[in-house]
């Protein structure tokens, strides 16, 4: 038997919702779905791992952080220490009041930079990279959940597509990958 | 939707513990009285302030962030607007106090505003102070008064009115009231957005009256917000836990942890510029409001800055301690007093000059006194309306939130 997919589609993010908590109730696995916009309280549903953006981020800034205080130390005060507005003093410490607003502005440009492309990264979405939604209307105003027979090894091709339909479906496909 | 509890009903450790911390209070303010050596009393009347003003700001700060909600038509805060209407309920007696202070100053009971003293604006006067006399148009007795005045009546008139219609937004229902509150609100945002400034001058900034800073009215601002938010997360996690906003959810919690997490990011963003500006310009007129500082209470002004920053910045970074109600309310605690100890500041080394001795009893005392007051006000107020507003167009909404 072939491995098949379905790309079922809702037009509203409440019936996806709704569609997505009743074939997971019936023991359906949702392999992904693919949405114009975030649909809050939709991960849990379908099972996807909380993200690790965060953590990233909160690394990429703390590493801004760490670069500009060795950069303030060593342009300003150790490479060619600098007298600005009488406070000549040669050490970081006592001048550190001045370089917060740098070293904040770089934690931050580091923190957004580095959490942006990993981002595009993970997601495949970098410029240039190939499309993966099933459906360009997915870019509009369409939601499409994927299901594979596949992951779902326990039920029929017939089984999943008659559970499908009792939910408020759009549209529904069936492709052979 | 299981249906939420409407009247609430104080437990009975409440009156008991608000009737000792009442108690310790009046204990410390009349104690405090006899042990204090300082000139006119003048830590005394300090201390009276700055509590004072504390509670005050707490309450003022919970009308500020309602009408916040109205006029940004936010739903999420709904249903726990009764608590905020409940907090707000202070702000007759805070006025009342802060008032009171001011008053004994404008008769020479106490010399916690320097500039209220004639002497300062008479060029004949061996005590004439140009910078002072200077500022007489802005620091003259009637105008200050006449905008005194104008502070106690708006923000009681406010107080009494959302009250009032939010109250009888629980008979009626409808929309009418509704939007009414919600034009109000702006009407009101835009007389707190000046007042809070001018307030903030008129009441703290003045004790230094050689010194200014534009910075300052915002400071103080974010440190009331910060503080309201922190009573309001207490008590709601509080009431949760006795069984009443079942309702309430995860999300909730989390909103109300995103709300002092950033305010407190604000309260050091502000708190920094205003020193850093200063220590960078690093011109007479303006540090010696540090200077002052520095010469006296250099490890405690340091060690609130970082308190507050630090403490919230690391410990509720991330989403899971938002939503954790033992982090928040720790971290919230400890901020709370942190807060204190920075208006503390604000007014005391002014007033003072390091010439008074911190005796611990006093301060937390009268501190826990107030703090027993307030919750008594706040406790006794809840019970007086339905603890969920029955009728509130997006009580619906809110029963639903998550994010």
């Amino acid at each position: 038997m072939a491995n098949k997919v379905f790309h079922v589609m809702y037009d509203d993010d409440q019936k996806l919702m709704d569609g997505a908590r009743a074939l997971v109730a019936k023991g359906i696995r949702v392999k992904d779905v693919f949405s114009p916009f975030p649909v809050h309280g939709l991960d849990p549903v379908i099972g996807v791992k909380r993200t690790r953006l965060a953590i990233a981020s909160f690394m990429y800034a703390s590493t801004g952080t760490a670069l500009a205080i060795l950069g303030t130390w060593y342009f300003m005060i150790h490479d060619w220490p600098m007298n600005i507005g009488g406070k000549p003093s040669f050490s970081w410490i006592e001048n550190a009041p001045a370089f917060v607003p740098i070293i904040f502005e770089f934690s931050v440009f580091c923190g957004a930079h580095g959490m942006v492309l990993t981002y595009l990264l993970r997601n495949g979405t970098l410029p240039g990279m190939p499309a993966s939604n099933p459906d360009p209307r997915t870019t509009d105003d369409k939601f499409v959940m994927e299901i594979t027979t596949e992951q779902n090894g326990g039920m029929s091709e017939s089984d999943i597509e008659a559970l499908i339909n009792t939910t408020d479906v759009y549209e529904l496909s069936i492709k052979n990958y | 939707m299981t249906q939420d509890k409407l009247q609430f009903q104080i437990p009975s450790g409440v009156s008991k513990w608000t009737n000792i911390g009442m108690g310790i209070g009046l204990a410390a303010l009349i104690g405090g009285w006899f042990v204090d050596h300082t000139e006119h009393h003048q830590y005394w009347w300090a201390n009276i302030l700055i509590n004072g003003f504390f509670f005050f700001a707490i309450s003022l700060g919970a009308m500020f962030f309602y009408a916040l909600q109205y006029a940004t038509e936010a739903a999420w805060s709904a249903m726990v607007k009764r608590v905020f209407e409940a907090m707000f309920q202070f702000i007759p007696v805070g006025v009342g106090i802060v008032l009171l202070v001011v008053l004994a100053g404008q008769f020479h009971i106490n010399h916690l505003y320097h500039w209220m003293d004639p002497e300062l604006h008479d060029v004949n006067s061996p005590a004439y102070d140009e910078i002072i006399a200077n500022k007489k148009p802005y620091l003259s007795a009637w105008f200050f008064w006449l905008r005194m005045l104008a502070y106690a009546g708006v923000f009681i008139y406010f107080s009494r009115k959302f009250r009032e219609w939010s109250m009888q937004e629980d008979t009626e229902g409808g929309t009418i009231l509704h939007y009414m509150q919600y034009r109000k609100s702006a009407v009101f945002l835009v007389f707190f957005a000046v007042f809070s400034s001018t307030m903030s001058w008129d009441v703290l900034m003045s004790i230094d009256t050689h010194w200014y800073s534009t910075m300052y009215g915002w400071y103080i601002f974010s440190g009331m917000w910060v503080t309201t938010m922190i009573f309001a997360t207490l008590s709601i996690v509080w009431m949760k836990n006795l069984g009443y906003f079942q309702n309430l959810n995860d999300s909730h919690i989390h909103d109300l942890g995103k709300w002092i997490f950033a305010i407190s990011m604000l309260w050091s963003y502000l708190w920094f510029c205003q020193y850093m500006l200063i220590w960078y310009s690093d011109i007479p007129e303006e540090v010696t409001y540090f200077k002052e500082r520095y010469e006296h209470y250099m490890g405690m002004m340091w060690t609130i800055f970082f308190v507050n920053f630090v403490v919230p910045f690391y410990v509720l970074l991330s989403r899971d301690a938002k939503r954790n109600t033992k982090y928040l309310t720790r971290v919230g605690v400890i901020i709370f007093v942190s807060h204190f100890f920075d208006l503390y500041l604000a007014v005391i080394p002014g007033t003072n000059h390091g010439h008074e001795t911190f005796t611990y009893w006093f301060e937390f005392g009268l501190f826990i006194g107030f703090l027993g007051l307030f919750v008594r006000m706040f406790t006794t107020a809840l019970t007086k309306a339905n603890l969920i507003p029955v009728k509130h167009p997006f009580l619906e909404e809110s029963e639903h939130h998550s994010i």
